[in-house]
């Protein structure tokens, strides 16, 4: 397939084609963009382009056409290039026109000057972005996202690109996995979070090897932080240079890029007999080397994308159609809602195993995997539900295996162990760091949906300084508000974020949260360890995606109250203020509309019915009789 | 040896008149600016130049052989485009041309200018000294119609508009805070210039709005060829001035420094066809690096036979003669350090404003060269306004690689500062800061004002999540307006405070907090705290090792902060004792004074205050008075024009309302929401042009009607005895009539706002100051802390005591606990023991008794 490989092999060849054609108007531009979003129309096109998530950097070839689905960590500031420029033979004075974009280097021949006093150059503008891959995504999300892939690069693409070698026997093994078993396989994968990584760790490790090797190599100069939100994660981190209507990202936006790989390695700067030399020269000395290390970090770490593509993602789930506005994600929406009500059932029994056998809690985790700020009311974020699960035993591994289960059932996930120590030490809050020019990356710098699941249980007395009280305030605010403020030294800046917080304690947290769900476990496991594994491996993967879709989908779908409800609802709330004024406030109101909002959505009703709304009173004062219930427990025993 | 350096920009020059007539060009980025861009560097990429001198000494021949052929071409060239009508001739800066004829009369030297960068001087190296002037001469004699390379400027046509505006131009409107002392009548610069004479600095500012009104064409080549016509201006300035005084001693020649470019005010606007323009940005300095000096002239001397010359610098390169002139020698020559010449140069880095950020994007930067006199002139955490020429710049990755880097380096050589900050510290800075509203935003806002029903609308705009307490937004809505600033300097009594305080007090849960937030995240300066998170200094100010340059600097805090917005406060009650006390002078006299660690001043706090407090039993005590739910000390409390109490108002067609209201919540879409209520950008651009174009006055009826209601409010407590209004009210009365009229965009308060006035004022008094006993309003529990009936059981108490111990009889002791039995039996109510020693205090107080201890003595 000549054709596949020409575009996706040497994107250049084709940029180079449509702008000799269309010079000197700057309609080129237009038309390979264009070229491009057709070709990846094309019945999978996208599969067949590796993804930098997925493939070592250093496997990949450079100057080929590579995916990225990342999250904007940092901006960095605009820089001019060379649009067109043109290159001068100054034997025999011939002059050639090039084009500058998605390119970092103006390339030039052996026998060539570029002319910097030409007419013809143009002077454009494009938007450097540092990427990370979204912080704390799922295995499975990898998994699955590359495993079409794979039967893809196989078939098609491998023998041009240069990571077959090492490729070859894992594809293969799993191409025969999956033809045979391909349940069994998936099985595999979700059954431990061991052994995902022992696939993938080999791989991880060479990268790690190599990015040691260069760095020990010519200079010794101190590790790059690649700056990655949560503490241990991996992955490469990328320079993306946006060409076109920059304006519409925004800092934590997980994007999907398509663009031309870049790793000249004449774009790391940091050689230090080169440095000295320039040291003189006044236009280089303007950065620190801080920043300089920042700003070009070697290609072979932080490689460059030139996006040709880009578009924000709603999700990340790769079970689900990228856009559910299309008319073929409409059918398959209209499927998965046709099947909805057993998937329910089987994920509140299956999560009520897993909260042992309590299924009010069971009930309230659902509601709080499905919610999402949907839209802010001035400063109120609407649709926002931390829950905070009290009464889970302490120093078990109780909370770990709750969270490794909500791990295979989000996308993205991250556990806060809420330790003085992690406290104190920990980098909640991202800040700028002027001598880096950079944004230095904290915990809470996370994507939209991501699920933090903090773990109170880990707490014990001690006392928390001032980086302590700092990072606890932004964690409440974080709750509260549903925004993070960043520090800038001279200022913050506030960054609105959309994160389900889940907050597993022994008592009532000491941070806020919108409803408390006190846990009453009917079964007492002898062997909490077994017991929880067991749980995971015993749910079939397919029904293990089932949940995922629905988790994930559910939370995009619209909502609303009909006139009728409403009356009913404000009868229902006169009424019960008429009897007793301190039974319901406006807060408790706000938290019923809202447990009913995420209990119709659960069951795949975008309007509130009757039924629901008593149904989620009912909820509510379950909830409630338990805390009081609690309440009354803890005096007497005080 | 002027030649080879000299020819890559002769060489574009040529090339760009063909492709490029001079003539007027249009906001797209003009290809010769950009190729001149490129040109400023185009030795850097061509010619590897020594680094240092002794590099060259090894290689001397280099430059030489590299450029040999093209600086043939240079001269075949001249013949061909080079008369004696080439614009470089003009290209000369004016300083040097200057120089030559002036420097016979007055012997004011030149200082060259960096900040206008190096082409000028790639060009000033073409010519020789001597065809200076007489290029120049010839010129002028001729007066041809000449224009600068590559642009549509004409040196003496531009020159002689520039002075005639210098000469003519009266400002209209004079504003800015540094006209005092000129007189608006007369010519400005004029002025300016005599005080350059007077004073000796030789900066001549001159505003570009100004010169805009004047001379539209002129703005214009300003602003597109900075680096050309800024020498011209120059030029000008220095002739006006050296023909008014020819006296006059000046460290250097004047410089002309533009600023107040219109071109770009935002960062993030900035894009290539701004490069080599005069562009106005504004943001806070980050960072500023170290004095770099630069070399403007290197000093040579042979070390054969001791002749010596001098280099200039070419485009941040020396060339160093390879050959001595005077003996032939070869490599003979050695730079002599201390005899070069240097010049300050300073990076700055620069960062967005975060008022100018989009929401959710990370600020931007940009680099900026200060240089001479500029440097040092700003510190990180400034905010400033820079007038300066943006450059681009290739990046060369390797030396020896021929491939380039696609990317140029941006950086802004900065002309002129202004500081935005260091205003605010002192002086009236309602002029500057004054948003700019377009003039539809004002006819939208206009509109909006004549609504009779404005004041309701704007309530009902603000926080609409937070449902119903009108009264409260009502109330916060005065305060977010203010008063008008009323100054009694001259009759010794100072500002009288334009802000308004507020205190909301009340059941937790009631979302006080919320519109605390609200409030904060509206106005534009304002400043968030909680009670129990903030201690004094960091309301205040503290003083801290700064860790870079190891002095003490003052670090302001939140109260500071906030001069002229508003400073919300959360849990009021929390807070410590010390910490509250900051605030007395801050809420009255609206400054805030500071001595510690050496640094005693006085900074501007003009701030209102929007307080939270929670009753001290966290449930609102309806029993209780104000003072005793939340335990605050009742001066603090006078201090606050209005206090609201936010309690759960429990009735059933509020409960339906409510649930109406929160129903609607969950589940309108985004963009209906929008349309129901009028937008916080709306609303917030309201506010700040009423805050800063209206201050209403007093009219004759709303004098009238103020004093009868302060009147009224007076006899109301007199004829029960007690003051139930101080001065204190009837100015809270004053502020929140003027605040109203504020509301209507009306300049004149009229009784319609003293009514309000009045009403609000007393529906906050009516919450807040009823006396729980006896529910009458009482104004003094909030201006003593103590109802006057409580006031009156305690002097009934006292005298009861007093009445106990002189029936004891003539005893000169009594046992402390004995008395408090004793008393307790007597009386019929229940006496607590504070109220006994409050009692006892009264009766010391009287010279009566003192207490020592466990006993009583009588005196």
């Amino acid at each position: 397939m000549p054709c596949v490989a020409d575009w996706l092999n040497n994107p250049f060849s084709i940029v180079q084609g449509i702008f000799a054609q269309n010079v000197p108007n700057s309609e080129w531009e237009k038309k390979v963009t264009e070229y491009f979003k057709e070709k990846l129309k094309e019945n999978n096109a996208t599969n067949w382009v590796p993804s930098l998530n997925d493939v070592p950097v250093h496997y990949l070839k450079p100057n080929s056409l590579v995916k990225f689905r990342c999250m904007v960590q940092d901006m960095f500031d605009p820089e001019f290039y060379m649009g067109v420029y043109e290159t001068v033979d100054p034997n025999t004075n011939a002059r050639v026109l090039h084009f500058g974009k998605y390119r970092d280097v103006a390339e030039c021949g052996p026998q060539q000057e570029i002319d910097l006093n030409s007419s013809q150059t143009v002077t454009l503008e494009r938007q450097t972005f540092y990427c990370v891959p979204v912080p704390g995504e799922s295995a499975w999300v990898k998994e699955i996202s590359f495993l079409p892939e794979l039967v893809a690069s196989q078939a098609r693409v491998s023998p041009s690109t240069s990571y077959t070698p090492s490729r070859h026997k894992r594809s293969y093994e799993e191409d025969e996995d999956m033809d045979l078993h391909p349940s069994k396989q998936k099985e595999q994968h979700m059954g431990s979070g061991g052994e995902i990584h022992g696939c993938v760790e080999p791989k991880r490790l060479e990268t790690e090897a190599s990015v040691g090797h260069h760095l020990i190599s010519p200079n010794c100069s101190p590790p790059l932080d690649l700056n990655f939100p949560l503490p241990g994660e991996k992955g490469p981190a990328c320079l993306v240079k946006v060409y076109e209507s920059w304006d519409s990202f925004k800092v934590n936006d997980v994007l999907e890029v398509y663009g031309i790989l870049s790793v000249d390695p004449v774009l790391s700067i940091v050689n230090n007999e080169e440095r000295e030399g320039s040291a003189l020269d006044p236009m280089e000395c303007m950065d620190t080397a801080e920043e300089q290390r920042v700003h070009s970090p070697p290609p072979s770490l932080v490689p460059r994308i030139h996006v040709i593509l880009a578009q924000k993602l709603q999700h990340i789930n790769p079970l689900l159609p990228a856009c559910l506005n299309e008319e073929e994600s409409k059918t398959f929406v209209s499927n998965f809602m046709s099947e909805l009500s057993p998937v329910r059932a089987e994920l509140l029994g299956f999560l009520t195993h897993a909260l042992l056998g309590d299924s009010l809690a069971a009930e309230y985790l659902i509601l709080h995997l499905i919610s999402t700020v949907y839209a802010r009311r001035d400063v109120l974020p609407l649709g926002k539900f931390t829950v905070n699960l009290s009464g889970c035993p302490r120093n078990s591994i109780f909370t770990e295996h709750i969270y490794r289960i909500i791990q295979q059932l989000v996308p993205a996930s991250y556990r806060l162990q809420m330790t003085v120590e992690n406290m104190n030490h920990a980098r909640f809050i991202p800040h700028k760091d002027y001598t880096a020019n950079r944004l230095v990356s904290g915990v809470l710098q996370l994507a939209s949906n991501t699920s933090l699941v903090i773990d109170e249980t880990q707490l014990e007395q001690g006392q928390l300084d001032t980086t302590g009280v700092h990072n606890v305030t932004a964690l409440g605010n974080l709750i509260t508000w549903q925004k993070v403020d960043y520090d800038f030294n001279y200022h913050q800046m506030e960054f609105p974020c959309n994160i389900n917080v889940l907050i597993t304690s022994e008592g009532r947290s000491l941070l806020p949260s919108d409803c408390q769900v006190h846990l009453q476990p009917q079964i007492i496991p002898p062997n909490m360890e077994e017991y929880m594994s067991s749980l995971l491996t015993a749910v079939l993967p397919s029904v293990l995606n089932k949940f995922r879709i629905y988790l994930s989908l559910l939370r995009l779908l619209d909502y609303s109250i009909s006139e009728e409800v409403t009356k009913a609802v404000e009868e229902d709330f006169v009424e019960m203020r008429k009897n007793d004024p301190e039974s319901i406030t406006a807060d408790d109101l706000h938290k019923t509309l809202l447990v009913a909002r995420f209990l119709s959505l659960s069951a795949g009703q975008t309007t509130l019915s009757r039924e629901r709304w008593l149904r989620a009173k009912q909820l509510e004062a379950l909830r409630k009789g338990r805390l009081q219930q609690q309440k009354c427990v803890n005096g007497n025993e005080l | 040896m002027s030649s080879p350096a000299s020819t890559p920009s002769r060489r574009g020059g040529k090339r760009g008149r063909g492709s490029n007539p001079p003539t007027p060009q249009d906001a797209r980025s003009p290809p010769s600016q950009k190729r001149r861009a490129d040109d400023s560097t185009s030795t850097g990429d061509l010619q590897p130049m020594p680094t240092s001198p002794p590099a060259d000494v090894q290689s001397p021949g280099a430059p030489e052989a590299l450029f040999s052929s093209p600086a043939q071409f240079h001269h075949s060239a001249i013949p061909l485009d080079f008369d004696i009508s080439s614009p470089l001739t003009y290209g000369t800066p004016s300083s040097r041309v200057e120089g030559t004829p002036r420097s016979g009369v007055r012997g004011t030297p030149v200082r060259q200018r960096p900040d206008l960068g190096s082409v000028r001087k790639a060009r000033q190296v073409d010519l020789h000294s001597d065809g200076v002037a007489e290029d120049v001469t010839t010129e002028q004699s001729l007066g041809q119609k000449l224009v600068i390379w590559g642009t549509d400027v004409n040196v003496a046509s531009c020159k002689e508009k520039f002075q005639r505006f210098l000469q003519r131009f009266i400002d209209p409107v004079a504003k800015e805070d540094e006209d005092i002392g000129l007189d608006l009548n007369e010519p400005r610069y004029m002025q300016r210039l005599a005080e350059i004479n007077m004073v000796g600095e030789p900066f001549l500012n001159v505003n570009c709005e100004h010169l805009r009104s004047f001379d539209e064409n002129l703005y214009r080549q300003l602003i597109c060829y900075p680096q050309e016509v800024i020498p011209t201006f120059d030029m000008a300035a220095n002739e006006i001035f050296f023909d008014r005084y020819p006296d006059s001693i000046l460290e250097h020649q004047i410089q002309v420094r533009p600023y107040n470019a219109l071109k770009t005010r935002n960062m993030r606007n900035l894009n290539p066809e701004d490069i080599d323009q005069l562009i106005t940005i504004s943001g806070m300095v980050i960072r500023s690096s170290q004095l770099i000096p630069e070399m403007q002239e290197a000093f040579f001397k042979c070390q054969v036979c001791a002749f010596t010359t001098r280099v200039e610098i070419d485009r941040g390169r020396i060339a160093e003669p390879s050959v001595c002139k005077n003996c032939n020698t070869m490599h003979s020559m050695a730079l002599i350090h201390n005899r070069s010449m240097f010049s300050d140069k300073q990076m700055i880095k620069l960062q967005e404003s975060p008022e100018d950020m989009p929401a959710g994007q990370t600020p931007y930067t940009v680099v900026l060269f200060a240089h001479n006199d500029l440097v040092d002139k700003v510190q990180p955490g400034d905010r400033i306004n820079v007038t300066g020429i943006y450059r681009a710049v290739p990046v060369r990755l390797n030396p020896r690689v021929s491939n380039v880097r696609s990317v140029y380096k941006t950086h802004v050589d900065v002309i002129h500062y202004r500081k935005t900050d260091s205003k605010r510290l002192h002086g009236v800075d309602e002029e500057t800061e004054r948003k700019m509203f377009t003039e539809e935003r004002v006819e939208l806002l206009k509109e909006l004002s004549k609504k009779p029903d404005i004041y309701e609308r704007l309530c009902y705009a603000l926080a609409p999540s937070i449902y119903e307490h009108e009264d409260i937004k009502k109330g916060i809505l005065l305060q977010l307006l203010g008063g008008s600033r009323k100054d009694f300097t001259h009759t010794g009594r100072g500002n009288f405070r334009a802000e308004i305080n507020i205190l909301l007090c009340g059941d937790p849960g009631t979302s006080k907090s919320q519109l605390l937030q609200y409030v904060y995240n509206l106005v534009p300066r304002g400043q968030y705290t909680s009670g129990g998170g903030s201690s004094a200094v960091g309301l205040t100010a503290y003083v801290m090792k700064d860790p870079e340059t190891r002095q003490l600097v003052l670090q302001t805090g939140a109260l500071v902060l906030s001069d002229n917005g508003i400073c919300c406060i959360d849990e009021f009650d929390k807070m410590n004792e010390s910490t509250r006390s900051v605030l007395h002078e801050v809420m009255e006299q609206q400054t805030l004074s500071i001595a510690k660690a050496g640094i005693i001043c006085q900074l501007n706090a003009r701030t209102s205050i929007l307080a939270a407090a929670n009753p001290i039993e966290s449930q609102w005590n309806p029993k209780k008075t104000t003072i005793e739910n939340i335990q605050l000390p009742h001066t603090l409390l006078s201090r606050f024009d209005l206090i609201f109490l936010m309690l759960d108002p429990r009735d059933e067609a509020y409960d339906r309302r409510l649930a109406r209201h929160l129903v609607s919540l969950y589940y309108h879409s985004e963009e209906k929401m929008e349309e129901e209520y009028m937008d916080m950008a709306i609303l917030r651009d309201y506010i700040a042009y009423a805050r800063s174009y209206i201050s209403p006055r007093l009219g004759e009826e709303a004098s009238q009607a103020l004093i009868e209601a302060y009147v009224d409010m007076r006899k109301i407590g007199s004829c029960r005895g007690m003051v139930s209004a101080y001065p204190r009210q009837l100015e809270s009365l004053i502020r929140l009539a003027e605040a109203h009229a504020k509301v209507r965009f009306s300049e004149k308060v009229e009784t319609v706002d003293v009514e309000e006035a009045k009403r609000l004022h007393r529906e906050a008094l009516k919450q807040s100051a009823t006396d729980p006993r006896t529910g009458i309003v009482d104004i003094s529990i909030l201006t003593t802390g103590m109802s006057t009936t409580a006031r009156k059981r305690k002097e009934e108490l006292a005298q009861a005591l007093k009445k106990l111990i002189q029936s004891k009889g003539k005893t000169p002791a009594l046992k402390y606990q004995q008395l408090f039995d004793d008393i307790r039996a007597q009386s019929e109510a229940a006496i607590t023991k504070e109220m006994f020693e409050e009692a006892l205090r009264a009766l010391a107080d009287d010279d009566f008794l003192t207490v020592t201890g466990k006993t009583v003595r009588l005196l």
